[in-house]
């Protein structure tokens, strides 16, 4: 990577979940105060925040999120910026800190991630979700945000064979590992059986092939690496932080059984790290649909196209097998607090690195990564993490 | 989501008559239409173009859970069009359930009610397809 090196020297969450009783403030304020208590900071070392939200004005009628931020963490007067990517939000923020302390503009530099989404019934959350897609040609027709990712999936069992059952096996497999997880908002393990009958939402999509609508917040504390070492003894460098685009409309797109941005940005990704999908031994995918933590792991280069299915039905992708996707539980299980995603993946792999994976630690993880999607695949964020002691 | 009357009135050329654009240059289409060919960028050469509405099934859904201006639709299914000039488009299959639509089935264009946000206000009208048999 160009540049200075960096490494998070701190990482926190709030549980995901339901939040009734806690506002957006509230979450992105308790995320934040973690990771920098993680950090051992302070509060005074931190020069720039970055907070990624899709949607918190249409959720709850809060704009100026960074400012909002800036005043309640009480960080006032240093600049906090407000970035977004629809659902891709979080990892936006996280390369936004990236860039900003890699470009030597500033050194101890917070970045989180929250939506709080329990505020508005269904259909309206739904409704508005739906704008992470293309608005005038894909929603105005009808189209909902599973009914895209369905399409996808009938296209994907089209050209390769991939089934219910093997879609299925991604769900029990990231609620086995939400179960393991004590901020996951499912921590239930389900079985094959719930997960094949669910009620259908868009066929072939049930429910238990959809993730659920989330309240949460996640927050990274990022310092140069040089410095990293006098905060904490186990700073996670970022080795790569790669973004591509794609076509805002699903139909737009050559391909429907792939995400072009997923896979351009994975490969640079790959590059810039001068690692190989071999080298990955835990990865936190962007499963909003469980036909899309198929794609990420062929996009990402795990599997190759048409391989993911199998593999998940043969457990490949547990945390004690081949290749470990979403020991947290995934967006399916752990919750999809939209904008908080990306930097739940982060606070994730750090986690596994540092070896505080709980009940889901990879042995001997030391190379991580991260998948964040916006929309159906319009933005694509993957970074790439290591052990930087 | 509420649309405004001037949206409505400026999409009407596209949903009304499924206008689209064309690029002279590489001979790509695009639906909906675009100013700019990504392809070939300040080089294209983008004109107007009227797709006939026909094409096949490039991928389907039957919706279970229909979005706000949907309820009274719901099941339907929508569908990713692969039309016969060159781009797809995504609408709905009118007339048929999940089980009538294979991947690669013929369809052709028809006018139809789309959506009704809200009681009070404007009913959306544009293009919807239907299986030919
Ligand atoms: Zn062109």
């Amino acid at each position: 990577m160009q540049g200075r090196k960096v490494a998070i020297i701190g990482v926190g969450m709030t549980t995901f979940g339901e939040h009734w009783d806690r506002g957006f403030r509230d979450l992105v304020v308790e995320a934040g105060l973690r990771a920098i208590q993680d950090a051992k900071l302070t509060g005074e070392e931190i020069s720039a925040g970055y907070v990624g939200t899709m949607a918190s004005g249409a959720l709850v009628g809060q704009e100026h999120a960074g400012a909002l931020i800036a005043d309640y963490m009480g960080l006032n007067p240093i600049p906090v910026t407000r970035v977004e990517g629809a659902c891709a939000s979080g990892s936006l923020a996280l390369r936004q800190g990236v860039m900003a302390i890699a470009s030597g503009l500033h050194d101890i530099v917070v970045v989180g991630g929250v939506e709080k989404m329990t505020d508005l019934d269904t259909a309206a959350v739904s409704e508005i979700l739906g704008g992470a897609g293309d608005q005038e040609w894909e929603l105005f027709m009808g189209a909902t945000f599973p009914g895209l990712y369905a399409m996808m999936a009938r296209r994907h069992m089209h050209e390769y064979g991939t089934t219910k059952e093997m879609l299925s096996a991604v769900s029990v497999k990231n609620h086995w590992n939400g179960a393991r997880n004590k901020y996951a908002q499912f921590q239930k393990e389900i079985t094959m059986e719930d997960a094949m009958t669910a009620k259908m939402v868009a066929d072939p999509l049930g429910l238990m092939d959809c993730s659920p609508i989330t309240d949460g917040a996640a927050a990274v504390i990022l310092a140069p690496i040089e410095k990293a070492a006098s905060y904490t003894k186990k700073p996670v460098e970022i080795v790569a932080s790669e973004q591509a685009s794609g076509t805002l409309a699903l139909h737009s797109r050559k391909s429907l059984t792939s995400i072009e941005a997923a896979k351009i940005a994975g490969a640079k990704a790959y590059k810039t790290a001068g690692l190989t999908p071999k080298d990955i031994d835990v990865a936190e995918v962007h499963d909003c649909f469980t036909i899309a933590e198929i794609i990420a792991t062929e996009d990402l280069g795990f599997f190759k196209p048409g391989e993911s299915g199998p593999a998940a039905l043969a457990g490949k992708t547990r945390f004690d097998a081949e290749i470990a996707i979403n020991t947290s539980g995934g967006l399916k299980a752990a919750g999809h607090p939209v904008g908080a995603t990306g930097i739940k993946q982060a606070c994730e792999i750090a986690w596994q690195l540092r070896g505080e994976g709980e009940g889901t630690q990879v042995k001997d993880a030391k190379i991580g990564l991260t998948h964040n999607v916006g929309g159906s695949g319009a933005t694509a964020v993957v970074h790439i993490y290591k052990q930087g002691w | 989501m509420k649309e405004s009357i001037a949206l409505m009135w400026r999409r009407l050329p596209e949903r009304y008559k499924l206008i689209g654009s064309a690029c002279e240059n590489c001979k790509t289409h695009y639906f909906p239409p675009r100013s700019i060919c990504p392809k070939c960028r300040r080089k294209g050469k983008i004109s107007r173009f009227e797709y006939s509405g026909e094409g096949k099934v490039y991928s389907f859904t039957e919706i279970s859970a229909g979005p706000i201006g949907f309820e009274h639709q719901t099941p339907y299914v929508i569908a990713i069009i692969e039309l016969a000039e060159g781009a797809k488009c995504l609408g709905q299959i009118v007339d048929a359930r999940l089980a009538d639509v294979k991947i690669g089935d013929p369809v052709e264009g028809t006018f139809r009610k789309i959506q009704s946000d809200d009681p009070e206000g404007p009913i959306h009208y544009g293009f919807k397809f239907r299986l030919k048999k």
